[in-house]
């Protein structure tokens, strides 16, 4: 065993490492071709971490830690091996706020021993785990939300009132035990209460649209929880991973909120998520149907074909029915690109990793800025369960709540196919103008269905 | 740590998390969300090192749940992301078909 010299330079370089894996593990994740080898960096970074800390000095109870990681790590393993695809934004607000929690653990560890000292690392100690609490809080309730768990969308009248009171009564909790340096316990005890209710409350309004960007949002909120707690316990590499990933987080948040046409205030504030506003607008017009062996056939002898996936799609499971009709297609020389809104699935990114699912090469898949122009040189943009974000009201009709939303422009092209269920309203319950447009064919049936119709059908062209 | 020197370290990690992220394309957020989830497992260390040094049963009591929760957070977080992104393939690497 190193002597206690040696044993601290041990412990701090590699921390060091730890910090430096971290860095250079997220970098490589913002790359496709080397995202892969990024969590491993990281991963390596976070075995480190965790070993050398087993050398800490003056370190007991082994008899609780250990059986306590074994328990969180084998729990988590087991859900993270086992969740779909299609639930994953659910299961990173688990996980996240499990981090949230945690960060507030320390916290409490720590004022109920009263022993942070200064005035500065007690109030970090106190802003992490008021931070920590709500995101825990929060988290569990977008989980609930996400997983259907939680159906409705509770509001009552003076509801922001009561969040207020509660994080102005949290806040002079906090500031008590600042300032005293050695608060009694009741006094920590209420601190925690408030902020867990208040995440609570917070979160229960928020529709189901508008979680991501909460998820988001919590995700930089443990971040910042968990580099506060890090100042409290002199841990360089907690302050600077919780940092990082508190001010990477918030601009994720940032362009998250930015590409749903949405403020973080009106999405904390204002809980449109599910109500989505009335239906506005009169279409005139008519939706025309088309049978799949039609629909496979102007596919199958197009020079260009331009899919836009939506949530429907992963819902009924049609990305391997879709791929193996793109592979077809490409197979008879068609030009074949998705093309993905960024709020498509539930999640930023979502649609791109139930695509990835199904086998279809990132290549091949574009994002709104890079295909938009490309629409008018397309003989078929074929919508497969995605509706607000083809909406063409979107750029015309300022009555609408989705007007000014960027989308897909998938009008321009030459013939759209919709794959849709029935002709109901979209998500938000705005008729969509683009089902009614002359060079419009709607494709009535489930979209796994439909698209083992359209294999056969472009099969049977030969 | 001398409290100065520790608000430097947060000013270069704000920054430094800034410039990481801000030229990642879309098609990565939800992975990326994910892995900087997992980052923030290092809390792991902070309760290994709060829970090595609790005292009373009402803190080795949190203690113990934060070590819980933390190394849920950690090992879940590496685990969902590797999920993901090891489904990332271009043309070339000869995509398999998918299927259940």
């Amino acid at each position: 065993m190193p002597s206690g010299l040696s044993r601290e330079l041990v412990i701090q370089a590699s921390y060091f490492v730890t910090a430096v894996l971290f860095i250079l593990g997220l970098k490589r994740m913002s790359s496709p071709v080397t995202a892969r080898s990024g969590i491993l960096w990281a991963g390596a970074g976070m075995a480190v971490a965790t070993l050398v800390t087993f050398l800490y000095p003056g370190m007991t109870n082994y008899e609780w830690i250990i059986p306590a990681m074994f328990a969180g790590a084998a729990l988590a393993w087991w859900s993270g091996k086992r969740v779909a695809m299609t639930d994953m934004p659910q299961m990173i607000a688990l996980y996240n706020g499990m981090g949230g929690g945690a960060a507030a653990a320390i916290a409490a560890v720590e004022l109920y021993r009263g022993e942070t000292g200064s005035y500065a690392v007690t109030s970090l100690a106190v802003a992490g785990g008021l931070i920590g609490a709500v995101s825990f809080s929060g988290s569990l309730i977008a989980f609930g939300k996400l997983q259907g768990l939680i159906k409705k969308s509770y509001r009552f009248a003076g509801q922001q009132v009561l969040n207020l009171l509660l994080l102005v009564g949290a806040l002079a909790l906090g500031v008590m035990i600042a300032g005293q340096f050695n608060a009694s316990p009741a006094v920590v005890t209420g601190l925690f209460l408030a902020a867990l209710i208040l995440g609570f409350t917070m979160t229960l309004p928020i529709g189901g649209a508008d979680m991501p960007v909460v998820i988001s949002l919590y995700n930089a909120l443990t971040g910042l929880a968990v580099g506060f707690e890090g100042f409290v316990l002199g841990n360089a590499a907690m302050i600077i991973a919780g940092t990082v990933v508190g001010s990477a987080g918030t601009l994720l948040t940032q362009l998250m909120a930015k590409a749903m046409n949405r403020s973080l205030g009106n999405v904390l504030f204002s809980g449109f998520g599910d109500t989505g506003g009335a239906a506005t607008g009169t279409v005139t017009g008519s939706m025309k149907p088309i049978e799949a062996s039609d629909a496979g056939v102007t596919m199958a002898f197009a020079e260009k074909v331009i899919i836009v996936p939506g949530y429907g799609m992963a819902v009924a499971q049609a990305q391997h029915k879709i791929w193996e009709l793109v592979q077809l297609l490409i197979d008879r020389g068609v030009t074949v690109k998705f093309a993905i809104h960024p709020v498509a699935g539930r999640m930023p990114g979502h649609m791109n990793v139930l695509l990835a699912e199904a086998g279809v090469p990132y290549d091949l898949i574009a994002d709104l800025d890079e295909i938009n122009a490309e629409f008018e040189t397309a003989d078929v943009a074929l919508i497969i369960g995605a509706n607000d974000v083809v909406n063409p009201v979107a750029r015309t009709d300022k009555s609408s709540p989705i007007y000014g939303m960027p989308i897909l422009n998938a009008d321009k092209a030459k013939n759209v196919i919709v794959i849709k269920r029935g002709q109901g309203a979209g998500f938000s319950g705005i008729e969509n103008a683009l089902f009614y447009l002359d060079n419009t064919r709607m494709l009535y049936g489930d979209a796994q269905k439909a698209a083992s119709a359209l294999i056969q059908s472009v099969k049977a062209v030969g | 740590m001398t409290g100065i020197v520790a608000l430097y370290i947060f000013m270069l990690a704000a920054f430094t998390g800034y410039e990481v992220i801000s030229r990642v394309p879309v098609i990565l957020h939800t992975p990326l969300m994910s892995g900087s989830n997992f980052v923030h497992g290092i809390v792991l260390v902070g309760a290994m090192v709060a829970l090595g040094h609790a005292h009373t049963r009402l803190e080795i009591g949190i203690g113990t749940l934060g070590v819980l929760l933390a190394a849920g957070n950690a090992v879940g977080g590496y685990v969902v992301t590797e999920r993901m992104l090891e489904m990332f393939k271009a043309s070339g690497a000869k995509a398999k078909k998918g299927g259940h």
